[in-house]
């Protein structure tokens, strides 16, 4: 029994956050059930929230890395749109959208990995110093493009197009990419020495440290994994919407941001929930487009954010407080 | 008995301070040795000279035996000597496996991880070193231990990375006498396996209770070294240090 007892507790220390999270989820699908059947049942709102769905994973799943670790990124939503434009830029310019594609994830991780460097060797405040690459990537962005979007409709006769974003019975195929990247967090985060040194570094980087691990190496490389995050995300709406917008990728800062944490995964450090980010994702996305679809204004969507915020982090404070 | 490692006339100085001076001291196999000596006696300048932090200015170092050059941390380690620092250097978010493979995680190719193997070997280690509690396994948080059983994670961890002679620097500090007695549980685990310890402590009582050997430090100088059986309470191993210490 006491056996019994030892794993109960042990699997709910490993999945309590993840499981709180999907209550959550469940939770608002019933309350929009109950509120609005006849809106819930039409295909159409869940479709939009697919659509939207696979952005917010590339983004918001890599930040769960990065804050398992310690720091926070600020900086993904303009290296989204930095990523965005190398990538449409060179379509425009004729060169193979599949060499496009990948020269945008490498303008990604290069910008990770320069942000995460300037943070970890001058030992910079995460949050601070992001904040500032965030204005100046996004000011970089807007000067080199003349705030002028670009339109990449040939993108539609290459076969990366059918691959990546195309439509696939009728659904998306960038669900499916979503899904092989959220099985692969998932192994990498839990299973692979990179997310186990995230998490040690992240849960006391002294110790860390002296057990051999390379406390800046590893935050390094999580500001790089955060980076390619954004850009695959980046990418993908431009190809979708076949345009390149200077600002895109704004309106994803503070939702990205909410889905890591509504998630479960807590603000300190050492803990973080791949599975509870994805229903993380899954309730921010939903509260978007549901709002709208139950024939509510849009003025409530914010206010309903805030509320859900607010009622996750009351909710997973039930797992407990920092552990030293 | 085979001597683990022997300082011979050790001498290290920093700048014009002489931090130890001709200190000899060796720990034979399976014995615990208990290091004791007044703040500033050189208690650590020694253990950061065992564990190869520091090298030492005149002196030899011998391993099994045999004279080692140019001694360093990684000598150290590859020698099989282990410190336990008195922060312990553990997460405690994370479970005791995790922390036990920490930074020498078993792998796969492309580093994914043995979880099975690390799992079964982290079980074996905290039993054989005198974890009894059902409701402690492998996938227990560290976090949900007591100060001495995450002591008992530290030593656990440095039996798994193959210590002959385990250094615990002041390991019952802070701790009660539950506590202290679950450390030397664990001590007394690790001489059974024919390890070695150096027990390094600031309350005499603790420090002759679970020693077999005692050497006394002061003013960077081995002043005393007495084997248990030369004295019967832990007041005369007092009275002896008091005589000693300062009168040199």
């Amino acid at each position: 029994m006491s056996n019994n007892n030892s794993y109960l507790s042990n699997y709910f220390h490993r999945n309590g956050r993840a499981l709180g999270s999907i209550g959550y989820f469940v939770l608002l699908m019933v309350i929009f059930l109950v509120g609005a059947p006849e809106a819930w049942i039409r295909p159409n709102l869940h479709q939009s929230v697919f659509v939207m769905m696979p952005t917010l994973i590339f983004l918001t799943i890599p930040l769960v890395f990065l804050v398992a670790s310690g720091e926070i990124d600020l900086s993904f939503a303009s290296t989204y749109a930095v990523a965005a434009y190398v990538f449409a830029l060179l379509v425009k310019n004729g060169v193979d959208p599949a060499i496009c594609l990948v020269l945008g994830i490498f303008t990604g991780a290069a910008i990770g990995a320069l942000v995460g460097t300037l943070i970890v060797v001058f030992r910079l405040s995460s949050l601070v110093a992001s904040l500032g690459v965030l204005f100046l990537l996004r000011g970089v962005i807007l000067l080199l493009s003349n705030s002028r979007s670009i339109t990449i409709m040939e993108i539609d006769s290459h076969w990366i197009y059918p691959l990546l974003v195309g439509n696939f019975y009728g659904f998306p195929m960038q669900i499916f990419w979503a899904a092989i990247f959220v099985i692969f967090c998932y192994y990498f985060f839990n299973k692979h020495v990179f997310g186990i040194h995230i998490q040690h570094v992240g849960d006391n980087s002294v110790s860390a440290e002296q057990m051999g691990i390379n406390v800046n190496a590893v935050k390094i490389k999580a500001f790089m994994f955060v980076g390619i995050g954004s850009a695959i995300g980046g990418i993908f709406t431009t190809m979708i919407t076949y345009t390149f917008f200077p600002t895109q990728g704004f309106g994803y800062l503070l939702l990205a941001l909410a889905a890591v944490f509504v998630g479960g995964t807590p603000y300190w450090g050492g803990l973080g929930t791949i599975i509870g980010a994805v229903f993380g994702v899954g309730i921010i996305a939903y509260m978007e487009i549901g709002i709208i679809a139950i024939g509510w204004s849009g003025e409530w969507r914010q206010f309903f954010n805030g509320l859900i915020i607010l009622l996750a982090l009351l909710g997973h404070r039930l797992h407990g407080e920092r552990v030293r | 008995m085979e001597n683990i490692i022997e300082l011979d006339n050790v001498t290290k100085r920093f700048g014009g301070i002489t931090a130890l001076n001709k200190a000899s001291l060796k720990v034979t196999r399976g014995e615990v040795v208990g290091l004791i000596g007044d703040n500033g006696a050189g208690k650590s300048t020694l253990i950061k000279t065992l564990v190869g932090v520091y090298s030492p200015d005149e002196g030899d170092i011998l391993i099994r035996g045999k004279k080692v050059n140019a001694w360093n941390a990684l000598k150290a380690r590859e020698s099989g000597i282990e410190t336990v620092f008195q922060d312990r250097a553990l997460t405690p978010q994370q479970s005791i496996v995790k922390n036990i493979f920490m930074g020498k995680e078993l792998r796969y190719p492309f580093g994914f991880i043995k979880e099975k193997e690390q799992i079964f070997e982290a079980n074996r280690l905290i039993r054989e070193i005198g974890f009894t509690s059902k409701l402690i396994n492998a996938e227990s948080p560290v976090g949900n231990l007591s100060g001495g059983e995450r002591q008992g994670v530290a030593i656990a961890r440095a039996i798994y990375n193959k210590a002959e002679l385990i250094v615990l620097d002041e390991p019952t500090n802070n701790l009660s006498l539950n506590e202290t007695q679950k450390v030397f549980d664990f001590v007394l685990n690790v001489k059974k396996s024919n390890r070695s310890v150096l027990f390094i402590g600031h309350n005499i009582y603790h420090v002759y209770d679970i020693s077999d050997r005692f050497v006394i430090l002061d003013r960077g100088e081995v002043v005393h070294q007495l084997n248990k059986n030369e004295i019967s309470t832990p007041e005369e191993l007092m009275k002896i240090m008091r005589d000693t210490i300062g009168a040199h």
